[in-house]
């Protein structure tokens, strides 16, 4: 279903990676790692469409992702490093926002329901202003809650700043999608125990390499 | 579609409710600009008549840019603007929702003051219809185009200034159709034909810039 041929990223003068491909069909899950700065972050965002790659295309079920505009958004959920949250709205409110930009129906009791299942029901209705860092990373992270229709998950440092419950709860959710026969993409620094039938790696410290 | 519309509309307007002092910042920079001038020019009844519809624009445009600089910075910070750019709604029809919310924040507000601020220069009764007709139809013209350079330099160090460069020359037309229409009327003939201008320009920029916004944004994103 996604297709990433000879894919190249350079920033400035570095070449962060050239001539990688992997393909991931319904029911795979890609781990990209790598040290800091070695373009993991960059990756994903040419994955998404908001990064224009250096050399090559992704693919999107045999069309160019890029050609493919909203019909290919429409099935990509993308959590970036930053938490796309305003800090003067409820937590609830940041997640309706977010559900309705990405064409995904969510009704008040199935986001009450999303945050109660992150451990954030006492703060539903709190402004995001009041939350800590991890508890905001658990709102945007509340979306994979709701957004179990859409089949191309890109995550971003998803545990990043989580405690250990909430890293099981992501690890379970992920793992879900997974089992559904959807497709997930993510990076972590810390190790992570997902269980899916078919995972793969992409190292970007050894160079680009085919998986 | 309609939906994601209503949805950024309403984000906007309750992020400005609930951060009144952004809106009531550019609102009383308006209000001061435009007093600065009986102050300094002195009551001389004539003078001021005169120079009325050019300070009151000029005022509102200033105003309009400074609030249009910062359109898309805190999106843009805090990773919103990411999402808009992958969202299932064309980006450029969020833009354009985008700049309508900040219009209704920024710009209508300013059509609403005007006439008691045309109080100070003595303006004519019969020339308020027109200053804020004229204005309601300028207004989001100026919100669409200080759009495109917020847009263009988002992320930039010292954006501010660069926006006012790049926006203000081209809010010179509307701002000569804008106070001719006031200038028109004053000399007792019919400011029609400004008007019509001024609503074609709104036309015009309500169907191409969102577009050109949306191009700029995603340049900035990569």
């Amino acid at each position: 279903m996604l297709e990433a041929i000879g894919l190249g990223c350079v920033r400035g003068e570095r070449t962060l990676f050239s001539g990688l491909d992997f393909a991931l069909a319904a029911g795979e899950l890609l781990r990209v790692a790598g040290a800091n700065g070695s373009g993991k972050t960059s990756l994903l965002r040419i994955v998404c469409g908001l990064l224009a790659p250096s050399a090559g295309e992704v693919r999107w079920n045999g069309a160019s992702a890029r050609a493919l505009r909203e019909e290919y958004w429409r099935r990509l959920l993308y959590i970036g490093h930053a938490n796309a949250i305003k800090d003067d709205l409820t937590a609830a409110e940041n997640l309706a926002v977010a559900c309705t930009l990405s064409g995904v129906r969510a009704e008040p009791a199935r986001i009450g329901e999303a945050l109660r299942r992150m451990g954030l029901a006492p703060y539903g209705s709190r402004p995001c202003k009041l939350l800590s860092q991890g508890q905001r990373r658990r709102v945007a992270l509340a979306r994979l809650h709701l957004a179990t229709a859409t089949p191309l998950w890109v995550l971003d440092e998803p545990f990043a700043a989580l405690d250990a419950t909430a890293v099981a709860e992501v690890e379970a959710l992920i793992a879900g999608h997974v089992a559904r026969g959807g497709i997930a993409i993510y990076t972590t620094h810390q190790e992570a125990h997902i269980g899916a039938a078919v995972a793969h790696t992409i190292n970007l410290d050894e160079g680009a390499r085919a998986c | 579609m309609l939906e994601a519309l209503l949805c950024v509309i309403g984000r906007d307007l309750r992020l400005a409710m609930r951060r009144r002092s952004d809106v009531a910042t550019a609102l009383l920079f308006f209000v001061i600009v435009v007093t600065l001038f009986p102050l300094a020019l002195g009551p001389e009844p004539n003078l001021l008549r005169a120079i009325a519809p050019g300070v009151i624009w000029v005022a509102a445009l200033l105003a309009s840019m400074l609030s249009a600089a910062r359109l898309f910075a805190a999106d843009y910070a805090d990773g919103t603007l990411e999402q808009m750019a992958l969202s299932a709604t064309p980006l450029g029809a969020i833009v354009a929702a985008k700049v309508a919310a900040h219009w209704l924040v920024s710009g209508l507000p300013l059509v609403a003051i005007a006439p008691v601020l045309a109080l100070q220069f003595d303006l004519d009764q019969s020339l308020l219809g027109a200053l804020v007709l004229s204005l309601l139809l300028g207004t989001p013209v100026l919100s669409f185009i200080g759009a495109i350079g917020a847009a263009l330099t988002l992320g930039v160090r010292g954006s501010g200034v660069l926006t006012a460069l790049l926006v203000l020359p081209l809010y010179v037309p509307v701002l000569v159709i804008g106070a001719g229409a006031l200038d028109v009327a004053a000399a007792g003939q019919s400011s029609e034909p400004h008007f019509l201008l001024l609503a074609a320009l709104l036309v015009l920029a309500g169907a191409f810039t969102p577009w050109a916004i949306a191009a700029a944004l995603r340049i900035s994103l990569e």
